[in-house]
């Protein structure tokens, strides 16, 4: 298919594709295994230039928007989706930074982040606040030109690695979506450490932990925007980084698909590669299919979002991208262990990986449930708009 | 620092035929990539520049389509790349290549360190980068391991050069030529400013007149080697132990045998 890629956008696929077969393939089940993070890989991958796509030319990026931040986590997570992730996840905790925190933030925050020498995190999730943010516990109480934090945000991403945060606590308790507020906090804050890190399913070379507050003390001048806007601020980061857990997704899909082919095409059965039956073309014909639909969705979406310079007007669609390329994954992955037969159930080959990796993308970022729920609350609006 | 990187633009595969007639090798239809042993020349030169300051600009002798290979080096991060182009070069052997491509880096001007790969992948001859040095007549280390240090005020440099069975440690004054091995580094992918920058890169190109070649050193005139058969030499790894009462006597045993062998005159 042709999409129409600037001469810019395809040179991201070609440096990520590159990157991702000599850089992150070698060390991608190691990092699997071991469930360490790829220090070594991130490092590199800034140097490459992948780490700022998304951000402005002004701040130390490369400015090339949502579809340039999709292209390179597409690739990459076609070989690592873990890894490839330490980088997206720093795009959704950049999002408040870039799209609500003062000039001053911007500078000082964006360019490290651009150049891939820091990481960002977003501490949003709860224990008991998932899908629902607003029952957050955390509390930042005002105390002359300081907030004090207390409370731990749980499974987040890059936890630790990090050094730059943007967490979300309850400022009014009374106010409720306009009681939440958003603070840029460092690590190293005192006051602010780190819980266990997590044993997962997938993702494993990525990190999981709790950010833990315990009467941490951030200066007023640290918060993104101003005090009650912490909704907003969630939320319009969230309609902008979708699209970025839905290139994760596409990239697993794609990947488990190139995976299969080849597989398909050198493994004999029955005197004949297991390609020549139509079980598995038909297989391969619904994984291809589904692939390319989920593609076109996803670039037509962060087109969309870059050419309006906002993702506001597209929370529908960024949700039906995240829902959609997640939901592709899971079946895709599935069906390309399915394809491997019983070597696709061992860890010597990559889809069983990829299987693991693909289920996280229905969950975080806003379940697909959440996701439903946000394009049927879209598509009722913009009736009751129309009368 | 202003270093300077010698590479080759080969065929990007280990399967190339031989013309029959002439035992070179037929180019034609096989994609051409930077000889492999150059990337961790270019790699090292790029740290150097990294850790000291100065320029990096890369260096081939070729037809008008290696620029291609100058813009990879351009995109991984090289400053500049300068394409040494000619009708008048064609047929080139190591003599007439090392000649020319030393004549360039002279019309640039001041240089501190030149690196090379090791050798090229399609001729593997390893002769050029020595040729390069002897023609500048400077100073030149084989199969650099680890540049330890550079002394930028004293102007040494201190490398690591592999042996078979170990390294040695060496010290040199700049300029130098150092011919690199590929334990020195890993090479980076291309960057994407890098590929940006690289798209919109011309090479300044040299002809035979710009480098103020001597018309008997260059091409085919300038070229002794005539290649009479193509093929691997067997290494024996054989040892001879010379005997002899005093060190005079058993270099006088050493010359002789090298004589013999006509190895020097």
């Amino acid at each position: 298919m042709d999409y129409f890629l600037t001469e810019e956008q395809q040179m991201i696929v070609d440096t990520a594709k590159d990157f991702a077969h000599k850089v992150i393939k070698p060390v991608r089940e190691e990092h699997d295994e071991n469930q360490t993070f790829p220090w070594e890989v991130v490092k590199k991958m800034g140097e490459a230039g992948l780490c700022g796509l998304y951000i402005p030319e002004k701040y130390g990026g490369t400015g090339l928007g949502i579809l340039g931040l999709c292209l390179a986590v597409e690739e990459m997570s076609k070989v690592c989706s873990a890894i490839a992730l330490s980088m997206a996840a720093t795009g959704l905790g950049t999002f408040p930074i870039l799209l609500f925190a003062s000039e001053e933030q911007k500078q000082k925050y964006l360019p490290d982040i651009a150049s891939g020498k820091r990481l960002a995190a977003f501490g949003l999730t709860e224990a008991n606040a998932g899908s629902d943010a607003l029952g957050m516990q955390t509390t930042a109480v005002k105390d002359g030109d300081y907030y004090i934090l207390n409370g731990t945000k749980q499974w987040i991403t890059n936890a630790g690695e990090a050094e730059i945060y943007s967490v979300f606590a309850v400022t009014d308790r009374n106010r409720g979506s306009r009681g939440l507020s958003s603070f840029i906090i460092e690590k190293g804050t005192p006051g602010f450490s780190f819980g266990k890190k997590e044993n997962k399913l997938g993702i494993r070379a990525s990190a999981t932990r709790e950010l833990v507050f315990q009467d941490c003390k951030i200066h007023k001048s640290a918060m993104i925007g101003s005090e009650g806007m912490g909704a907003i601020i969630a939320v319009n980061t969230l309609y902008t980084s979708r699209p970025g857990v839905a290139a994760q997704a596409l990239g697993i899909a794609a990947g488990a698909l190139d995976e299969s082919i080849n597989y398909a095409r050198q493994r004999k059965q029955f005197g004949q590669t297991i390609s020549s039956f139509q079980a598995v073309q038909h297989m391969l014909a619904n994984m291809a299919t589904e692939v390319e639909a989920a593609r076109a969705l996803l670039y037509a979406t962060a087109r969309s979002i870059d050419k309006a310079g906002d993702a506001k007007g597209f929370a529908k669609e960024s949700a039906m991208a995240k829902l959609y390329c997640s939901d592709v994954a899971m079946k895709v992955t599935t069906d390309a262990v399915q394809i491997f037969g019983g070597y696709g159930y061992m860890k010597e080959y990559p889809v069983e990986k990829m299987m693991r990796d693909a289920k996280i993308t229905q969950i975080y970022e806003g379940t697909n449930q959440i996701q439903r729920n946000e394009i049927a609350a879209g598509l009722i609006k913009s009736a009751a708009s129309k009368k | 620092m202003n270093i300077v990187v010698s590479i080759k633009q080969v065929p990007g595969t280990t399967k190339v035929a031989i013309n029959p007639a002439t035992n070179t090798l037929i180019r034609a239809g096989v994609e051409a990539i930077i000889n492999p042993f150059d990337m961790y020349a270019i790699e090292e030169a790029i740290r150097l520049r990294e850790k000291f300051g100065g320029k990096v600009t890369c260096i081939t002798m070729g037809p008008p389509q290696a620029e291609e290979a100058l813009k990879s080096a351009i995109a991984m991060g090289a400053d500049d790349g300068i394409l040494i182009s000619d009708r008048a070069f064609a047929g080139s052997d190591t003599l007439a290549t090392s000649y020319t491509l030393a004549m360039g880096i002279k019309k640039l001007g001041q240089f501190d360190v030149i690196l090379t790969g090791k050798q090229a992948m399609d001729g593997d001859t390893a002769q050029v980068g020595p040729g390069i040095a002897q023609w500048l007549n400077i100073p030149f280390i084989a199969w650099v391991k680890k540049i330890e240090d550079v002394k930028k005020d004293a102007k040494t440099i201190r490398v690591e050069r592999m042996m078979d069975d170990g390294y040695e440690v060496l010290e040199g004054p700049l300029p130098i030529l150092l011919s690199v091995v590929k334990e020195i580094n890993e090479p980076r992918t291309e960057s994407l400013r890098g590929k940006m920058k690289a798209k919109n890169f011309k090479a300044t190109v040299f002809s035979a007149k710009d480098i103020e070649a001597d018309p008997d050193f260059i091409g085919l005139r300038g070229s002794p080697t005539i290649v009479n058969r193509v093929f691997v030499p067997v290494r024996s790894g054989k040892k001879e132990l010379v005997e002899g009462a005093t060190v005079e006597e058993k270099v006088g045993k050493v010359v002789a045998s090298l004589r013999e062998s006509k190895l020097v005159n």
